[in-house]
């Protein structure tokens, strides 16, 4: 067994989410190198040779691979995959848009979202917003994967893989990057976080959302959304938690103003302990959370947080 | 240009599922279908590109059994021109529908695909990308926004951080994701007028496709059912809980 990782970059800088599909990657065993192309990830290289249980690093370090747009990356990947018998990446959007380019230039169908292993070619993956578990078995001689990085837990630092230079460098006259804006945060990253406080349309309006930041810096925690929330235009999309949105599985997760949709819960059921506070005590939230709380949030939310 | 519009038809969205006693599969016999919420987004941009006069003709297109003839006719009144519908009893995956998909764009030369980001079914999030791969053109993935600027396009899209602009050459192929539009219901008098569009029905053998896949499902589960929690009183009993039941705090 022989098995690519490609490494989850964030701002150049490498991504959490990368020692958690190396976990994926040792739960499938063999060997493993991880892939991490970009422009100036010199930093990123260091860092995911680091990773326990990591065999090698290859670098591709070139102006095309900036931002990893889907055209380069695939061609790179075709390029690098011969004698790997499995690729995985996160299923992070980088790792949605590269990874089926590539199973479909080697003519192998993909397995998305993997959340565990059962052996080196049948994994276990969420299927109808998570309410059935499909096993899947593949026998395509080269196993394309995105890993839903909850269902992994991340390895430690430790190891000390050596980094080599990837020289292929691809064309693309195809597709170019114009700009991008991402939101600005202090808080924990949402797939990572160990709490997560999220509001729904009950919040009422964006100012609202103040409300919950107080009990975000006492927890620690990050800040999401359902849908409802999103479409409403109080908070930015990527603040979304949801089968649409980001999945989560922290240790803590509030929800506050939520009545707990199918597609919501796909996002924050596995979570070890749900609250939720809501004032219909007949919301299907209440259905999954561990803890409920009926009431007003706007009379909860200020107690709560005074009494952390 | 020519749009062409791929559409699938799914367990409607509302509809909470059920997995059969035998664990071979979701259960469907007797369950609402409808079209795929993504694949609704998609038709609706190539109708809105239509309407602004950067489409000439929107042809929709699904691979599926011959119920899936509905959610045609849904594109139909929504305003596609003309459909196709290559029609198998065979669970596609995506890599054989993106094959087919691939033949139909070989044929018909569309300077623009729209596909939904994922079918809500199989959460894939695969068969647009696989297509762009196929027909060797570029793709703008999770879109929120597109725009056609003459031989290009730029497409906004939604990644994890937050927003990403691209441009492509076109031909491209676009996926959707939730915010690019709010679309349209079908009127009545569309929906009948839909009966009489061009419908071409096809079979993957007419294209040399075979649908088989090296991927088998071998069982399918309920997920692990979440024990029933209790209701707490009051904000102390409930910090109390978390931090001495729950130990989270």
């Amino acid at each position: 067994m022989s098995i690519l990782v490609l490494a989850d970059l964030h701002e150049g800088q490498l991504a959490g989410a990368t020692a958690h599909v190396v976990a994926a990657a040792k739960a499938i065993g063999g060997d493993i190198d991880v892939l991490v192309a970009g422009e100036g990830v010199k930093a990123a290289a260091e860092a995911a040779a680091k990773l326990d249980g990591v065999s090698k690093v290859r670098v591709a370090d070139n102006a095309v691979y900036a931002h990893q747009l889907a055209e380069p990356m695939g061609a790179l990947l075709v390029e690098l995959v011969d004698g790997y018998t499995h690729v995985l990446a996160s299923a992070s959007t980088t790792g949605k848009n590269v990874l089926p380019r590539l199973a479909a230039l080697k003519d192998v169908s993909q397995l998305s979202d993997v959340l565990a292993v059962d052996s080196a070619d049948t994994f276990k993956r969420p299927i109808y917003a998570g309410n059935a578990i499909a096993t899947v078995k593949s026998d395509d001689a080269l196993k394309v994967i995105t890993v839903r990085t909850t269902g992994f837990d991340a390895v430690g630092d430790g190891g000390s893989a050596p980094i080599e230079a990837v020289d292929t460098v691809v064309d693309n006259a195809q597709s170019s990057f114009v700009k991008q804006e991402l939101a600005e945060s202090d808080r924990p990253e949402l797939g990572g976080a160990k709490v997560v406080i999220s509001g729904g349309r009950g919040m009422g309006n964006g100012e609202n959302f103040k409300l919950l930041d107080g009990i975000a810096d006492k927890l620690g925690a990050a800040i999401g959304a359902s849908r409802a929330a999103v479409d409403a235009g109080f908070v930015p999309n990527d603040m979304q938690v949801g089968q649409t949105g980001k999945i989560v599985a922290p240790d803590l997760y509030i929800a506050v103003g939520i009545s707990g949709a199918i597609q919501h819960l796909a996002g924050m059921k596995d979570s070890k302990v749900i609250v939720a506070i809501n004032k219909d005590d007949e919301a299907p939230i209440f259905q999954v959370a561990d803890y409920g709380l009926v009431g007003d949030l706007f009379e909860i939310l200020p107690e709560l947080e005074s009494k952390l | 240009m020519k749009v062409l519009v791929a559409v699938k038809r799914v367990i409607d969205y509302n509809v909470k599922i059920r997995v059969k006693a035998d664990h071979s599969d979701v259960d469907l016999t007797n369950v609402k279908m409808a079209m795929n919420p993504f694949c609704e987004i998609a038709v609706e941009e190539a109708v809105r590109l239509k309407e602004k006069g950067v489409a000439t003709e929107v042809v929709a297109v699904t691979v599926g059994p011959k119920a899936a003839q509905e959610q045609l006719r849904t594109a139909l009144a929504l305003g596609a021109d003309r459909a196709i519908h290559i029609e198998t009893d065979e669970r596609a995956e995506s890599l054989a529908v993106a094959k087919l998909l691939a033949k139909v764009v070989d044929e018909e030369q569309p300077g623009m695909v729209i596909l939904g980001k994922q079918a809500i079914d199989t959460d894939n999030n695969q068969t647009g990308q696989m297509l762009a791969a196929l027909t060797n053109l570029p793709q703008g993935t999770f879109a929120s926004e597109v725009a056609v600027d003459g031989d290009k396009i730029h497409v906004t899209r939604e990644i994890d951080g937050g927003l990403q602009t691209i441009a492509l050459t076109l031909p491209a192929i676009v996926t959707t994701d939730l915010r690019l539009n709010e679309p349209r219901y079908a009127k009545l008098p569309d929906i009948m007028k839909a009966k009489k569009k061009p419908m071409d029905v096809k079979t993957p053998a007419d294209y040399g496709v075979e649908v088989a896949s090296k991927v088998s499902l071998v069982k399918v589960e309920s997920p692990a059912e979440r024990k029933g929690g209790i209701k707490v009183a009051s904000v102390d009993e409930l910090i109390d809980k978390l931090k001495n039941e729950a130990k989270v705090l």
